[in-house]
């Protein structure tokens, strides 16, 4: 019915450190369809973003597949991989070390497209950056403008932008509204999601804030310390999360309804060290579940409802 | 004492009418246009407001930490425990700071010195204030320690080996070690993750009801608000628009900008709900408004909002909302019609 | 708000000038009143570099020997006197502005231009690239100039372009440092990742959003190693193994007129003087463009 444009298998990323291999993505797999927008959340360190930048080949994964319209990127030349570039992009958390300070709005805007060789006439090419100034929302006197006259709010539909001057499908948000102002915050999640809409993107979302990511997303990824520990539909995932730390994390999300009944999952401790992880759940030590099975053996990833999977001994119910 | 007395006010810290601008060369930028604020003893008032609201401006100028220049403060007094702040000498100032009031960064990575041991840290403000021995300042380190939540015999440790929700417990507790009794947290969980914040939340509501704390908490997150304040102050662009109880502001919502802020949060009953922003930007803080700073934003405006100041009206019990629109005949926000 | 409306293209739309940044930085420059002090005198020291080459003679007004005009001290027909081969002071010491530019112009561009292009590919590519040429410039590092200098002049012979190739060697590292740093900072930033992700190359990279980024560090530097690079040139020169004799280069100046400095002061007080001012009037230049091109001092 659907048709699958990102598949991830296996996905590794490794870090030599001076004491150890740091496990930053471990044989992480999903699937995203076409149109659709896969949540990644989870914790600093959990390995979401370095994720997201291993299947652009923005750091060169350890191992893995990443098929994109069933060809595996991963494989790809040189020559191959710049075409790929215009299918795949990436927005940015920072809007401000995003945008290289020395160029103004239209010189931002028009690089992909002279850089990618989309367009050759100078007027064609203005055309084109004002055109997608105003699918952004940016107004036509912002031209000449330089990113550190702009608010955050501003900068970051810069660099939505930029994204979009490729006409790529899949778009990686890597926490897109993290730095930006509530209100504002508002304003650019309903530009992404109009966006979606109109140009029929595909969206991987990373993020650690779980309530944008329940509004945005139609699939949700936990990670933690480098491993998918639960994907599911995003109103499954609420509804009956199964992992202990998924159940814990949404517990914790601090609820404007002062009405709402609050009973918080605490968890003891902190993430524990992503460098050489012992073969043991790596939540084990944080789990109020944990029992001698959870030391002795990692749980893979396993399916226990259509679409629900989580990688637990024990899935709570 | 006797002098003191007279100008004692009931509440732990109390400010009257401040008023703060920063003057550069380019601009004059006014943080904070003439507020009045209170707190009540053992109570915790949540700042809430976004980026350049005047927030940090205002607590700052609460230990006198305004850096003049750039910084002028036109009007203002500002009381901690009934004494007037700004008639302090440096050594009163020194004195109260640490002691009667502290505060906690929202940082805690650039908040600890690196090369001094946490123990040696939380130890350095009690002998600044108390008088005791190394010896024994270093024993209270060490026990302050474990009120926060870690073992005292890794007071000999460097920041360094601690994790991030770790540093901002050692935060709090060199905040704590002199037992102040206004505690001042700038963001104190903004740069922490979810389950970490919940801890850091839930050790900041023991400890107040353990210490007898007054506690102004700034935020932008509404939710960490609803946890743990039971008053909130809601300001924009240097002033309050509104000010209550946590339930009057949260159920009984009466301005406009703080019903934007609800209506930008994703509503977790209902994914299906609309996103509905506050259009425009944040105002110009350079700019001087005749009218309503939030008017040229505000979906209710109308033509005397851009004309008048609204002041701080007194709309229910412990509730006060600066909105013009209240004086039209039967006027209420859209928020308030669902509830 | 910084943007002015000048024309309007023939559909209507407007186009807006920006606000340069040239613009910018002069604005936080003149307001350092020392800065601009320098840049005076540095004006005037160039100018007179230039019309020096046209006013005067080199063969006759510079080198030529008059028994007659020895060493008389300054006066209204000769104002800074003339030295043990009666040549005019003033003229010489004019016309050695030429030279003491020429020196610092072409040290710095020679070593800026090899610093630079090191310093930019260990900083950007890190790792084993990083290592290697580090290394080398640290080693170079730890020769003294001095001695340097002398294994040059040994091997290729006392000449002007000895010495400025011998002083722009030796001021390579401190640039590949300076810009291997500044690289570093840049490269850490998202918008170098940006550029990455829509497929620009590794060298277009470095030339459109490394290097203009790390620019104002190297600019600093380099003016600062104008000054230093002239008063090393004097030094050379004075030392015996600079230029050679009859070339009115400052430090040259200061070397012929060892034998008579306690009688006639007015030969040293003079070149020293020219040294002096020139290396002032740079480094307050160079200080004031620190602090324009610093985006933290700012506000």
């Amino acid at each position: 019915m659907s048709e699958t444009l990102l598949e991830v298998k296996n996905l590794t990323k490794y870090f030599s450190t001076p004491k150890g291999l740091l496990h930053a993505v471990d044989g992480v797999s999903f699937t995203i369809e076409k149109g659709k927008t896969l949540g990644v959340v989870g914790e600093s360190g959990c390995g979401k973003s370095t994720t997201g930048r291993a299947i652009l080949r923005l750091q060169e994964p350890t191992s893995g597949e990443v098929y994109f319209e069933g060809k595996d990127i991963l494989k790809m030349k040189r020559r191959e991989m710049h075409k790929m570039r215009r299918e795949m992009q990436i927005i940015f958390q920072d809007p401000y070390s995003s945008l290289d300070p020395r160029k103004t709005v239209n010189q931002l805007i028009r690089e992909p497209i002279v850089n990618n060789k989309l367009l050759k006439d100078k007027l064609d090419i203005e055309k084109r950056v004002l055109e997608l100034m105003s699918t952004v929302g940016l107004a036509e006197r912002l031209y000449n403008t330089y990113p550190h006259e702009l608010d955050g709010g501003r900068r970051q539909r810069i660099g939505i932008a930029r994204a979009l001057a490729v006409n790529p499908k899949f778009i990686v948000c890597d926490e897109p509204v993290s730095a930006l102002d509530v209100s504002i915050q508002a304003q650019v999640l309903n530009l992404l999601k109009e966006l979606q809409r109109d140009l029929g993107l595909t969206y991987m979302f990373i993020t650690h804030n779980l309530s944008v990511i329940y509004y945005f997303a139609d699939d949700i990824a936990v990670m933690y310390l480098g491993r998918l520990v639960e994907k599911a539909p995003a109103e499954e995932l609420f509804a009956h999360p199964v992992h202990p730390y998924t159940q814990a994390l949404l517990s914790a999300i601090p609820n404007p309804d002062i009405d709402a009944p609050r009973n918080r999952l605490l968890l003891k401790g902190e993430i524990s060290s992503p460098i050489n992880p012992p073969p043991q759940c790596r939540f084990a030590k944080r789990c109020n579940y944990c029992c001698e099975k959870c030391l002795a053996a990692e749980p893979e990833l396993k399916e226990i409802s259509p679409n629900h999977f989580v990688a637990c001994h024990f899935p709570l119910e | 004492m006797g002098e003191v007395q007279e100008k004692r006010s009931e509440y732990a810290m109390e400010i009257r009418d401040l008023a703060i601008r920063y003057v550069t060369d380019e601009a004059t930028v006014y943080a904070v246009n003439h507020i009045d604020l209170k707190l009540r003893p053992q109570g915790t008032l949540g700042l809430v407001g976004e980026t350049g609201a005047g927030k940090t401006t205002t607590v700052l100028s609460i230990l006198n930490l305004i850096q003049t220049p750039p910084g002028v403060i036109d009007s203002g007094e500002i009381f901690v425990n009934g004494r007037n702040v700004r008639e302090m000498t440096p050594a009163q100032l020194s004195e109260m700071r640490g002691k009667e009031v502290s505060m906690i960064f929202q940082d805690p990575m650039t908040s600890l010195n690196p090369v001094m041991t946490v123990g040696d840290q939380i130890a350095e403000s009690i002998l600044l204030h108390e008088n005791v021995d190394k010896k024994t300042a270093y024993e209270m380190a060490k026990k302050t320690l474990e009120t926060v939540g870690i073992p005292g015999e890794r007071a000999g440790e460097y920041p360094h080996q601690f994790s991030g929700g770790m540093k901002q417990r050692v935060v709090i507790a060199i905040a704590l070690a002199c037992h102040p009794n206004v505690l001042i947290a700038d963001e104190p969980t903004t740069a922490l993750d979810v389950t970490i914040q919940a801890q850091v939340l839930d050790l900041m509501r023991k400890l107040k009801e353990s210490y007898h704390t007054s506690t102004i908490l700034i935020t932008h997150d509404l939710g960490v608000v609803a946890e743990i304040c039971d008053e909130v102050a809601v300001m924009y662009a240097g002033s309050i628009v509104e000010i209550g109880s946590l339930r009057e502001v949260f159920k009984n919502t009466k301005h406009p900008y703080t019903e934007g802020l609800f209506n930008s949060l994703p509503d977790m009953s209902d994914r299906n709900s609309q996103l509905k922003p506050i259009k425009g930007l944040t105002p110009d803080p350079t700019k001087i408004y005749e009218g309503c700073t939030f008017a040229e934003r505000c979906p209710y405006a109308s033509e005397e909002c851009t004309k008048r100041r609204p002041q701080l009206e007194a709309v229910g019990e412990n509730h006060k909302v600066a909105c013009l629109a209240y004086e039209r005949e039967g006027f209420s926000i859209e928020r308030s019609r669902k509830q | 708000m910084l943007f002015k409306k000048s024309k309007k293209i023939d559909d209507g739309r407007s186009i807006y000038v920006k606000k340069s940044r040239m613009q910018e930085i002069w604005h936080q420059f003149q307001k350092n009143k020392g800065a601009v002090v320098g840049l005076v005198m540095l004006i005037i020291i160039i100018g007179i570099a230039i019309v020096s080459g046209f006013v005067f003679d080199y063969k006759e007004d510079i080198c030529a020997r008059h028994a007659a005009t020895r060493l008389i001290r300054p006066c209204l027909e000769h104002p800074f006197g003339t030295d043990q081969m009666g040549r005019s002071v003033l003229a010489r010491v004019l016309y050695g502005t030429r030279y003491s530019l020429l020196i610092g112009i072409v040290v710095v561009g020679v070593s800026t231009g090899i610093g630079t292009m090191l310093g930019s590919i260990a900083g950007y590519y890190g790792g084993k690239v990083e290592t290697v040429i580090m290394r080398i410039v640290e080693i170079f590092m730890m020769i003294p100039n001095i001695l340097l200098g002398i294994i040059f002049v040994a091997a290729f012979g006392i000449s002007l372009t000895n010495l400025m190739l011998a002083l722009g060697l030796s001021t390579v590292p401190h640039f590949a440092r300076t810009a291997r740093s500044s690289v570093m900072t840049v490269r850490g930033n998202e918008y170098v990742e940006a550029a990455k992700a829509m497929g620009v190359s590794d060298f277009k990279i470095i030339f459109t959003h490394v290097l203009p980024n790390a620019l104002s560090a190297i600019l600093v530097q380099a003016t600062t190693r104008v000054a230093s690079a002239i008063i090393s040139a004097a030094t050379f020169s004075f030392i015996g193994l600079g230029v050679p004799s009859p070339t009115p280069e400052w430090g040259a100046m200061l070397s012929d007129a060892r034998q008579n400095m306690r009688d006639y002061p007015h030969l040293v007080i003079f070149p020293g003087l020219a040294i002096m001012v020139t290396v002032l009037a740079i480094n307050l230049v160079g200080d004031g463009l620190r602090d324009a091109l610093d985006p933290k001092l700012k506000r």
